[in-house]
């Protein structure tokens, strides 16, 4: 038996096009439950949830940026403090270097003066000495002298002025003599 | 049970028994009711639509209901649905500032139009809730409203009419044509095609595979074997075109629902 045929005969084609009213109704319902469920409480559960990972995110990646920003710093500041220990280093060599130098033109120049001191010393010494020497010598050879010739002329030569101008003229010759010879000598050299 | 609802298999009528073909028509549309609630005489369908509204709450309730920041995989997919509407559909062509607003909107009536396409290829099922037109018509309907309501509240009582009719002064001799057109357009055939192309496609669908799988057991007598075997296939292969359709047409239908919020939106030119 063809269902159509018993269809058309009861009358019970309808439009495909009408909508069945309790169909309609259902429909509405059906799909206002869904809305209601999805829009109230789920999807914004979701958008919370999904919020939620966003800011995780960028919350991880400033901590990381943050921590590059800190790690980029303490290289920066080690950097400088290794320039500046450079600086001090280099200053602290040339400042030694400088005192150094200082130090021995300082003694060299201390040195110079001792050894200046020195020689002054022994100069005044010798010429003390010398001076002694020869006043004790010219006293002692005049008195050896006066009495040898008072001895060989027997006649006392007993103006000691006239005795002393006698042997000082008689130094006096031999020092210029001698004088003179050192000079030659001096000049020849 | 009456005639209108007997499957092909149950008539036992094959090819050379000197029967017809019993061929599929607006028969296997119609439905007797299965029970009576309040008053209401409950048919498949109306069953379907119920258990679609179950299916999709208790979907993205076990996806959302407890949303963690880092998703399980059930949470995975409902996000990526989510997704799929929100940035695919919505943000597209509202934008995402004005668009937020009808996100829910738009995520509820895709799945719920995808599932009630989707009962078309489910075994025991096998029968696209929105082939029956009250259904799509009730969502064309909310849509339709809906449009109305953005329409009026947005450009006011003439703003609204004028953006109804696309009143556009540089039109010139031809602007009352364009008006009775674009009035027709908008206000009456919209709505209509709008529901009846989400309908005609689940309802020819629905045609096409059961049309195959009839003749498949029609075709089961004599030489008649080698014809079931390619009807058989193409019974495979219409139900596979199916699930994209049934997914096309869900898309499209929120599509358009968007573009007419779009449209009620927009600044009349």
């Amino acid at each position: 038996m063809n269902p159509l045929a018993v269809l058309a005969s009861e009358g019970e084609l309808e439009n495909p096009l009408l909508p069945p009213l309790p169909e309609l109704v259902i429909g509405l319902i059906a799909f206002a439950i869904v809305f209601i469920f999805l829009g109230k409480k789920l999807l914004p559960k979701i958008n919370s949830t999904l919020d939620e990972r966003r800011e995780a995110i960028e919350g991880g990646m400033e901590k990381a940026e943050a921590a590059q920003a800190e790690a980029q710093q303490v290289l920066e500041d080690y950097r400088a403090q290794l320039a500046d220990a450079r600086h001090e280093a280099a200053r602290m060599r040339q400042e030694a270097q400088e005192q150094g130098a200082s130090m021995i033109a300082e003694m060299r120049s201390e040195g110079e003066r001792q050894r200046e001191e020195i020689i002054a010393a022994g100069h005044a010494q010798i010429e003390a000495d010398r001076k002694a020497a020869s006043a004790s010598l010219r006293q002692d050879v005049g008195k050896l002298a006066g009495d040898l010739a008072g001895r060989i002329v027997g006649e006392s030569l007993a103006d000691a002025a006239r005795q002393s101008r006698t042997i000082d003229r008689f130094l006096d010759d031999l020092e210029a003599k001698a004088a003179a010879g050192a000079t030659k000598a001096e000049a020849n050299r | 049970m009456s005639a209108n609802e007997m499957l092909a298999f149950e008539t036992n009528c094959h090819i050379f028994d000197g029967c017809g073909f019993p061929a599929p028509g607006l028969n296997s549309f119609l439905f007797e009711p299965l029970f009576t609630v309040g008053g209401i005489e409950f048919n498949k369908p109306m069953l379907l639509a119920v258990l679609t509204t179950v299916i999709v709450i208790g979907f993205f309730w076990a996806a959302f209901g407890r949303a963690k920041v880092v998703p399980g995989k059930l949470q995975m997919v409902g996000e990526a649905g989510y997704d799929f509407v929100r940035r695919g559909i919505v943000y597209d062509s509202l934008g995402k500032k004005e668009g937020e607003k009808y996100v829910p909107f738009m995520v509820s009536l895709f799945f719920f139009v995808w599932i009630m396409n989707l009962w078309s290829i489910i075994p025991v099922a096998q029968f696209p809730v929105t082939s029956i037109i009250a259904f799509p018509a009730a969502l064309a309907l909310i849509v339709y409203v809906l449009w109305m309501y953005l329409t009026f509240k947005k450009h006011g009582f003439v703003g609204g009419l004028k953006n109804i009719v696309g009143y556009d002064k540089s039109l010139g001799p031809i602007l009352p044509l364009a008006v009775v057109l674009e009035f027709f357009s908008n206000v009456i055939i919209r709505p209509f095609t709008h529901a009846v192309r989400l309908f005609a496609n689940m309802f020819a669908g629905h045609l096409l595979i059961l049309m195959f799988t009839v003749a498949s057991w029609y075709l089961l007598n004599g030489i008649g074997f080698a014809y079931a075997g390619v009807s058989f296939v193409m019974t495979v292969v219409m139900t596979a075109f199916e699930l994209f359709i049934q997914a096309v047409q869900a898309y499209v239908f929120v599509l358009l629902a968007t573009n007419y919020v779009q449209g009620a939106l927009a600044e009349h030119h």
